[in-house]
């Protein structure tokens, strides 16, 4: 059992509290017509923030689904850069440098869950060390592409955390009509890997268990599937209104289980913590947010950027389409 | 001149695989019964023992998790060549090929390199039980980033492969059952390499051409040897690959022939065929002398094999389109 030090612990308040209002600014943004569709993270703090604390950024690899990335901080500024860009619709948003061990953004659920195993896989053959932490939902958990991953990861035996983020809903569909298993962890023990379920709106634990979980794997002792039990406090996505589905007593009782509330009270009580710090994590990650928004909005766009990057080369087809985007002239013929 | 050797397109398509294992110790081989079974046709026979357990994997009977792992192990540095041991089964792993394969470029914008091919037999004509003959090509050929490279010869199979492994794009690397053992010819010893997007006259001709890809290139050969028989000169073109497409070359052969007959064995409705169709026209309309026609499959599933020979196009069918197209005033 490895608790994380204090230290640690104030840093991944830091990544929470700095996650939390800055999804506030993106949402107001998105409300504004500035970005476009995206998913809040109000909720999910602890449990992102925690494991990407527990993981080595020199090494590790992180796979996201489409929350993630402001509670990422950990992994390099470049994250919410680049998310910040994805979220006002430039292609670039999606590239990260190469010391960045952060995939893109997988909208298709559960897709980025083999990936994970593959790319597992090739660091062990190639005796890269390290390990992969794919993030993806309980709605995700009903994909095949998850059993077959999880399957093949157990067979094959790769340093993988499976990383579920249970937020008990799927936009509406909550959890009892996912599964009907007692818990989503104990789906690991058909794919011959140890599975646990820890309290996501606690950063200790959420810690705690991918410490153990990565030193398994960098032990050579294989996959684990982690199931970060917690709640939506927000919406599915921008575009999803959860007072239609969500039972308003249910988020009231999740609203005091807040993970930052918690997380806050702990440090505050062993004097770790107190309301300047708070006051000034808030501004400090609002004016980084700014920043690079600012930086974001001003990224210049090539006129032909929507064919780059398809294949290496252009097609004759697609030197064509080239062409006729570069020619204002241009005609189709 | 380097030298030759007779060799099926079996042959030809495990000798680019053995060649390519040696070049390059990042190229891993996985798929179902690839490893000590050496492959449901013996396409990777030998390599397991020649290349070890972790180059040459059998993986679970999972068409999703072996596409899907292989853009994992394209992320970590490595080349999977992966197998679909039928191009009909691959519907299992679409969400993976056309999702994820194909724009991990392009989502990534260019971080991550997709050097992935995805060999898969298809085609019918040996009366394989169901989901076992169907073509699938025009399907992936429309998804942008995925290459679609559909060999005719023993020749092509080595050079194509090859060009396929090491080509950093991802490639749908399609071989025909008919013609794993029923294509044979003269393959260069050693390296072999034939660039990807460049179609090949498989027959000179004057008056028509046929075009067509992989097997029923070698069928539209038959029919173009027995119409010159009788004086006529029919061309044939081989694409070779759908994605990239020769426009040019297609170009060139339809302004000589002036008249065209496009086959496919896929079935007819929105496949590959209507494309070229559509190329000619945009292209060469000018040089048309007579209407392009299609010999394609039929709109129907691929069926089983009492009736299968009603659905595959062959050579009457073939001929009987030249046949019309010639007489077309």
């Amino acid at each position: 059992m490895a608790q994380p030090s204090d230290d640690q612990l104030r840093a991944i308040l830091v990544d929470m509290v700095g996650a939390r209002v800055q999804a506030r600014r993106l949402w107001n943004l998105q409300r504004q017509g500035q970005v476009g569709t995206l998913a809040p993270i109000d909720g999910h703090e602890a449990a992102i923030a925690a494991t990407a604390h527990a993981l080595d950024p020199e090494q590790d690899w992180i796979l996201p689904q489409y929350r993630e990335p402001l509670a990422l901080q950990r992994f390099g500024s470049e994250v919410l850069d680049r998310y910040l860009l994805y979220n006002v619709g430039h292609p670039a948003g999606s590239h990260l440098p190469p010391t960045v061990r952060v995939a893109p953004l997988q909208i298709s659920l559960a897709t980025q869950i083999p990936h994970a195993v593959g790319l597992a896989w090739g660091m062990t053959l190639q005796n890269q060390p390290g390990v992969v932490t794919v993030f993806f939902g309980d709605g995700s958990s009903s994909e095949g592409d998850f059993y077959e991953a999880g399957n093949l990861a157990g067979v094959l035996g790769v340093p993988v955390i499976f990383l579920c983020i249970n937020n008990q809903w799927a936009i509406s569909t909550p959890l009892h009509q996912q599964t009907a298993a007692e818990t989503i962890a104990a789906k690991a023990a058909a794919f011959g890997m140890p599975g646990f379920t820890v309290d996501g709106n606690d950063a200790a634990a959420m810690y705690d268990a991918v410490n153990e979980a990565r030193t398994r794997a960098l032990a050579g002792q294989g996959p684990t599937l982690i199931e970060a039990h917690l709640y939506r406090l927000g919406a599915h996505t921008t575009a999803d209104d959860p007072t239609r589905y969500v039972p308003a007593e249910e988020l009231e009782e999740a609203r005091r289980n807040d993970p930052i509330d918690r997380l806050r009270a702990h440090l505050v009580e062993r004097g770790l913590w107190d309301d300047g710090a708070h006051a000034a994590t808030e501004a400090e990650s609002l004016a980084r947010f700014d920043e690079a928004f600012d930086r974001a909005r001003a990224t210049p766009i090539a006129p032909d950027a929507v064919l780059d990057h398809c294949t290496t080369v252009d097609s004759q087809r697609l030197a064509r389409q080239r062409a006729l985007l570069l020619d204002p002239e241009g005609v189709e013929s | 001149m380097s030298d030759t050797t007779e060799l099926t397109m079996l042959q030809a398509v495990n000798e680019a695989l053995h060649l390519e294992m040696a070049r390059d110790d990042r190229v891993v081989v996985l798929g179902q019964d690839v490893a000590r079974n050496g492959g449901v046709f013996r396409a990777t026979e030998g390599l397991f023992e020649k290349f070890g357990e972790d180059r040459v994997v059998d993986t679970p009977l999972s068409e999703g998790v072996i596409v899907g792992a292989a853009v994992g192990l394209a992320m970590s540095g490595l080349v999977p060549v992966a197998e679909i041991q039928f191009l009909g089964f691959s519907y299992q792993a679409m969400h993976q090929v056309a999702g994820q394969v194909a724009r991990l470029r392009y989502r990534s914008q260019g971080r991550f390199e997709p050097a992935i091919t995805i060999r898969s037999p298809f085609g019918g004509g040996v009366r394989t039980p169901e989901l076992h003959s169907d073509s699938l090509e025009g399907q992936l050929a429309n998804v942008p980033g995925l290459k679609v490279v559909m060999p005719a010869t023993a020749s092509d199979a080595k050079g194509l492969l090859s060009s396929s492994i090491r080509d950093p794009d991802p490639v749908l690397f399609l071989e025909p059952l008919r013609g794993y053992r029923g294509i044979r010819g003269d393959v260069p010893d050693g390296e072999h390499l034939v660039p990807l997007g460049e179609a090949r006259m498989a027959r000179r001709g004057d008056d028509l051409v046929i075009i067509a890809w992989s097997y029923l290139v070698e069928m539209a050969c038959r029919v173009s040897d027995a119409l010159a028989d009788e004086g006529l000169s029919v061309a044939v073109l081989d694409l070779r690959c759908l994605a990239p497409l020769d426009l040019a070359a297609i170009a060139a052969a339809v302004d000589h022939c002036g008249r065209v007959v496009v086959v496919e064995e896929a079935s007819q409705t929105g496949g590959f065929a209507g494309e070229v169709v559509a190329t000619i026209v945009e292209e060469c309309f000018w040089s048309l002398e007579a209407p392009v026609v299609r010999v394609s499959g039929l709109d129907v599933p691929y069926p089983v094999g009492m009736v299968e020979d009603a659905f595959v196009p062959d050579e009457a069918r073939i001929t009987a389109a030249v046949r019309r197209t010639l007489e077309t005033a």
